[in-house]
């Protein structure tokens, strides 16, 4: 490793550096700013997010290749998930500027913590070593904190960022304990020199266990896995609602993009993840944990959403039960599975970002977050009642949406994978018909029941509107789309391996 | 080999004790305290494997970066805190309940 080598590396390392660039220049015009007018920091943060997304899908990742010293892969698995989250935020931006949570308040900074989560998860779903993720997932953590107190007025906001940041804490100390434990273990901190000495066998597997159960703590605390969801309800109710949406989408895909690279390199057999089959570690069985840690995320999430009566808090559990399904494809060690997860990552994006930006703006127009004041609504509010039921729709995974070609994805995979895992893919689907109730009841206060009728109806403004049709027309039509989509996402599994 | 495992035993306490502040103190800056502890046990671990076991410099450098780390988080969290206690008069994690359970 030399200085000519880092510098050579600096060019697959743009975007990063672009993004960087965005950051500092935001501080610098959000300090020129006075409060009032400090939302235009916001709309060149949203200007310079567009330019590094660009910057990320120009990227050429034909030869995947690790950069500093094998600290960060440049891949096509990486690039997918910078495409996602840079999306996500740019759309979280966009609602942001309408909400009036966040109105009257400076708010240049704001969207400077958005930019700098950006930055993190970029970094996350790229590290291939020990001390890259950390110091990524700790970065999308502490502004991920910041983030949910941001409106340090509110009792509800700053309980919300306390709770966030001790579990925080907690979790990811454990998980650099497993990290010590597997480092001292192996002698390398490099993920790929880790396998290698795994694979040798000699580790006592008693000791892997444990190192998987700290390694699980810190990861499936990012993704909201039960038994580490606790601080999910909390977080997602009491966080400004723009916010609970990113979180909810975001650092989930970015959570699972470690997962996916850290299980499917130091647990697998070969190191390989990009041949035909894939085989996992001898000594021991990471798809059974994954696969029962999967069932009781999405059967806890699914069962407790039953019972919320504020629709921020229902959501905040139905995100716990997808992100049980998006683990089943982590179970299914093999292509299909993955591409699986990322076409599930990229539609799951668009229909809950969709439902929050729906609750966001009744929340700015009604001032409410309970589904019974949703009564109604198909009427009162005839488009947005529409777009709230294709995501409802969606969201359950009933056909012709994109939930339900996501779904399909995940489970086929399972099922192709082997006898036993039909099984898991049955949960799934007895899940998917809980959350029937649950969606639904949100589609039956907006239209069934008893109700006046009002004599006006109320509009929303023409760019939510806007914000809401692009989500939802790509949902509605992706049973059309889902295979130019899908080949995307089959094309993305390609990963840097040493 | 033998000085490895005074040191690995000593992180094990030390995490032990993270780990037993976190779970029983419902003060917010002794549960900060107790992952200080853990963040710190793992740091021992990192050293101490790096001196005994790989004989480079990975390990420490680590560390380094784990306390850095450690700061920067210890200052969000401690601004959080004390913007708990502008709001309710105390730190109590078991009494910020007025989120619905």
């Amino acid at each position: 490793m030399n200085l000519n080598q880092i510098v050579a590396d600096l060019s697959y390392f743009i975007p990063e550096i672009l993004l960087t660039g965005v950051l500092l220049m935001v501080i610098v015009y959000d300090l020129l700013q006075k409060a009032e007018t400090s939302i235009r920091a916001g709309y060149l943060a949203l200007g310079g997010l567009a330019l590094t997304t660009l910057a990320v899908i120009g990227q050429d990742v034909s030869s995947p290749l690790g950069i500093f010293s094998n600290m960060l892969a440049v891949d096509a698995f990486g690039r997918y998930l910078k495409i996602v989250v840079s999306v996500g935020a740019m759309l979280v931006m966009w609602i942001s500027f309408n909400s009036n949570e966040l109105k009257n308040r400076r708010v240049g900074e704001y969207y400077i913590l958005i930019l700098t989560l950006v930055l993190g998860m970029y970094f996350l779903v790229s590290a291939t070593h020990l001390l890259s993720i950390y110091i990524s997932l700790e970065m999308v953590s502490i502004m991920s904190y910041l983030l949910s107190g941001y409106l340090k007025e509110q009792m509800r906001s700053n309980e919300a960022s306390v709770k966030y940041v001790v579990f925080g804490a907690f979790s990811s100390g454990i998980l650099l304990y497993g990290f010590s434990l597997l480092y001292g273990l192996t002698g390398s901190a490099d993920i790929f020199e880790i396998q290698a000495a795994l694979a040798a066998g000699t580790a006592p597997p008693a000791l892997l266990l444990l190192i998987l159960i700290m390694v699980l703590v810190g990861f499936g605390y990012k993704i909201a896995a039960v038994p580490f969801h606790f601080w999910t309800p909390d977080v997602y109710e009491g966080a400004p609602a723009p916010i609970t949406a990113f979180l909810s989408v975001a650092p989930k895909a970015a959570g699972f993009a470690i997962i996916i690279r850290f299980f499917n390199v130091v647990f697998s057999g070969d190191g390989n993840p990009n041949l035909e089959s894939w085989s996992v570690l001898e000594n021991m069985n990471w798809q059974a944990v994954i696969g029962v840690l999967s069932v009781l995320t999405m059967t806890v999430g699914n069962v407790i959403a039953l019972q919320q009566s504020n629709i921020k808090r229902m959501l905040a559990y139905s995100s716990i039960a997808h992100a049980g399904y998006m683990l089943l494809g982590v179970v299914v060690a093999d292509q299909t599975g993955i591409s699986a997860i990322l076409y599930y990552a990229a539609i799951y994006m668009l229909m809950n970002l969709g439902a929050f930006f729906v609750v966001i703006h009744i929340k700015n127009a009604f001032d409410t977050e309970e589904i019974e004041d949703y009564k109604a609504l198909g009427y009162r509010a005839p488009l947005l009642g529409v777009f709230m039921a294709i995501f409802m729709f969606s969201l359950t995974g009933l056909p012709p949406t994109g939930g339900f070609v996501a779904k399909f994805y995940l489970f086929r995979a399972l099922i192709e994978y082997g006898d036993m895992y039909f099984y898991l893919a049955l949960i799934g689907l007895i899940n998917g018909v809980i959350s029937l109730y649950y969606y639904m009841r949100v589609v039956k206060a907006m239209y069934f029941g008893k109700m006046e009728f009002p004599k006006k109806t109320h509009q929303a403004p023409l760019n939510v509107t806007i914000l809401l049709a692009l989500l939802a027309i790509p949902l509605l039509f992706a049973w059309m789309l889902g295979d130019p989509l899908s080949a995307y996402a089959q094309h993305a599994v390609q990963f840097f391996i040493k | 080999m033998d000085h490895l495992s005074s040191y690995l035993v000593l992180s094990a306490i030390l995490f032990s004790l993270g780990l037993y502040t976190v779970v029983t103190r419902r003060n917010a800056v002794a549960i900060l305290m107790g992952v200080e502890l853990i963040l710190n046990a793992a740091n021992i671990n990192f050293v101490a494997f790096s001196k005994f076991v790989t004989h480079n410099l990975d390990g420490h450098l680590i560390s380094v970066f784990i306390i850095m780390l450690a700061a920067a988080e210890a200052a969000v969290a401690l601004a959080i805190v004390l913007n708990l206690y502008n709001d309710r008069g105390h730190i109590n994690v078991d009494e910020a309940n007025s989120l619905k359970q």
